[in-house]
């Protein structure tokens, strides 16, 4: 019996702020920031959104889409690095909000940009020893950067929920593989507002050697090639690293573009994959093959196969894509966003 | 607020959770446990609003309390649901944007917050639909 995705659904803030309008404030060129990032604009959480809501709504469009109920859903793992409460899990919010309380497991997850993949991991080993019938995994976040910092050109809002079974599966999960090393590129301590990283537009030793190793190490446990998938979706924290793992590896642009959502987008950290995941889901075929591997700072990397089956077509416009939650977006200037993201204390 | 009586409200607050009389067809909102029409005998069940409705009446706040300083100005607004309750809500848009009988759809948000270190509220707003 097959095991995967039997549905999904995203959530992206109306709100949007142009690279011009950063560059404006800080004296920056915006054509050399979008030339060096590949990002033109980013998602911005309006002042009563955080990162219980935004998970939320992304299971609310799960379960919308697939007809699923609250009660059905055995576990929710929500990763993210902004969970609203330092000690107050936002899988309970969730829970209560789509009816799955009381009989289910509950908890957050941590792992910088790949939480939400290793929630993914989780759920597909709890549904295999059939302990659960469904369980949902979300990545969601509300990232921040501190002002002037490189970060803020990209930290964006956003999330996506999945859910895995064994029935109703409109991706099959092939397989999984996880590369992870103990590796200082980007942290936060308890209590500070804003994350340190260790250099402003370089990927090494984070995010090119885990996205490299992991990608390669899939391939190699499955004995696939680039070539033997349809679509490629990889941790975009900007438009450049994605395109530049895709094309190490032997994928084409062809294959990563439908995936790539950082462009307008920006980076939704635990939510940057499993959105650019859903952007494919949107438009896949049955037969369709997806390669996807996230990555997480501190460091590792998830990568996954899909084989997207016959029941596709019966999901896909239940809810809304990520091209609808992407268009006509409200732009905001660096005043109005800097009162959303809080950045000026009161 | 207080915490012991936001958590006892959290159905009705999340997932717009009232009751519905069998007899007569009449819904709650907040929930009712006797129907005031059939009285002893009403059915009383349990029901899940649908968070379609139009705006009835409202109004903008420009000067809210301190757990709620940071969204003005903000729409409040008297929504009347699709199943008929009405209820006090705020509708998340611009104040310009806001109509008298204009359609509106249920979100989840946040509804405020007690200080840097309290607890934070969540539940249900409108946005225009
Ligand atoms: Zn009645």
């Amino acid at each position: 019996m097959s095991i995967g995705i039997t549905t999904y659904g995203v959530y992206i803030p109306r709100y949007r702020i142009r690279v011009e309008e950063i560059a404006r404030v800080w004296g920056d060129d915006p054509n050399d920031i979008k030339k060096g990032l590949g990002v033109f604009e980013k998602s911005v959480p309006d002042r009563d959104e955080d990162t219980a809501t935004i998970a939320v709504e992304a299971a609310r469009s799960a379960l919308q889409r697939s007809g699923l109920a609250g009660v059905d859903i055995g576990a929710i793992y929500v990763g993210s690095e902004s969970h609203p409460y330092a000690v107050k899990p936002t899988a309970t919010i969730v829970a209560e909000a789509i009816r799955a309380t009381p009989e289910l497991m509950a908890a957050d997850y941590e792992f910088a940009c790949k939480a939400g993949t290793a929630a993914l991991q989780t759920c597909l080993g709890l549904v295999a020893a059939d302990y659960i019938k469904y369980g949902m995994a979300i990545g969601a976040d509300t990232a921040q950067g501190a002002p002037a910092d490189a970060l803020e050109y990209t930290a964006a809002a956003g999330g996506a929920a999945y859910v895995v079974g064994k029935s109703h599966v409109i991706a099959e999960i092939e397989d999984t593989y996880s590369f992870t090393t103990d590796t200082f590129d980007f942290w936060r301590r308890q209590g500070q507002q804003y994350p340190k990283h260790g250099g402003r537009f370089t990927g090494e030793p984070g995010y090119f050697k885990h996205v490299l190793a992991g990608a390669r190490g899939l391939l190699h446990k499955t004995r696939s090639k680039p070539e033997d998938f349809d679509f490629a979706v990889f941790h975009q924290p900007n438009g450049k690293f994605p395109r530049k793992v895709a094309s190490t590896l032997g994928f084409s642009q062809q294959q990563v573009k439908q995936g790539l959502v950082v462009e307008k987008l920006g980076n939704a950290y635990s939510g940057s994959s499993l959105i650019g995941l859903a952007s494919v889901l949107d438009v896949a075929e049955p037969g369709s093959r997806i390669f996807m591997t996230s990555f997480g700072s501190g460091a590792g990397s998830d990568s996954f196969t899909f084989r997207v089956t016959e029941e596709i077509g019966k999901i896909q416009d239940k809810a809304p894509s990520v091209a609808e939650l992407l268009a006509a977006p409200i732009y905001l200037d660096y005043a109005i966003y800097a009162k959303h993201k809080n950045k000026i204390v009161l | 607020m207080n915490v012991p009586r936001f958590c006892r409200e959290i159905p009705s607050r999340y997932n717009l959770i009232g009751t519905k009389c069998e007899n007569c067809d009449t819904y709650y909102f907040p929930p009712r446990r006797v129907c005031i029409t059939c009285r002893r005998k009403g059915v009383i069940r349990e029901y899940q609003f649908e968070g379609s409705g139009k705006v009835v009446t409202h109004t903008t706040i420009y000067s809210a309390p301190e757990n709620f300083s940071k969204m003005t100005p903000y729409v409040l607004a008297i929504v009347e649901l699709d199943e008929g309750p009405k209820l006090t809500a705020q509708i998340v848009c611009d104040p310009s944007e806001v109509k008298i009988g204009m359609r509106v759809k249920s979100v989840f948000r946040k509804l405020g917050e007690e200080g840097p270190d309290g607890v934070i509220y969540y539940g249900t707003k409108f946005i225009p639909a």
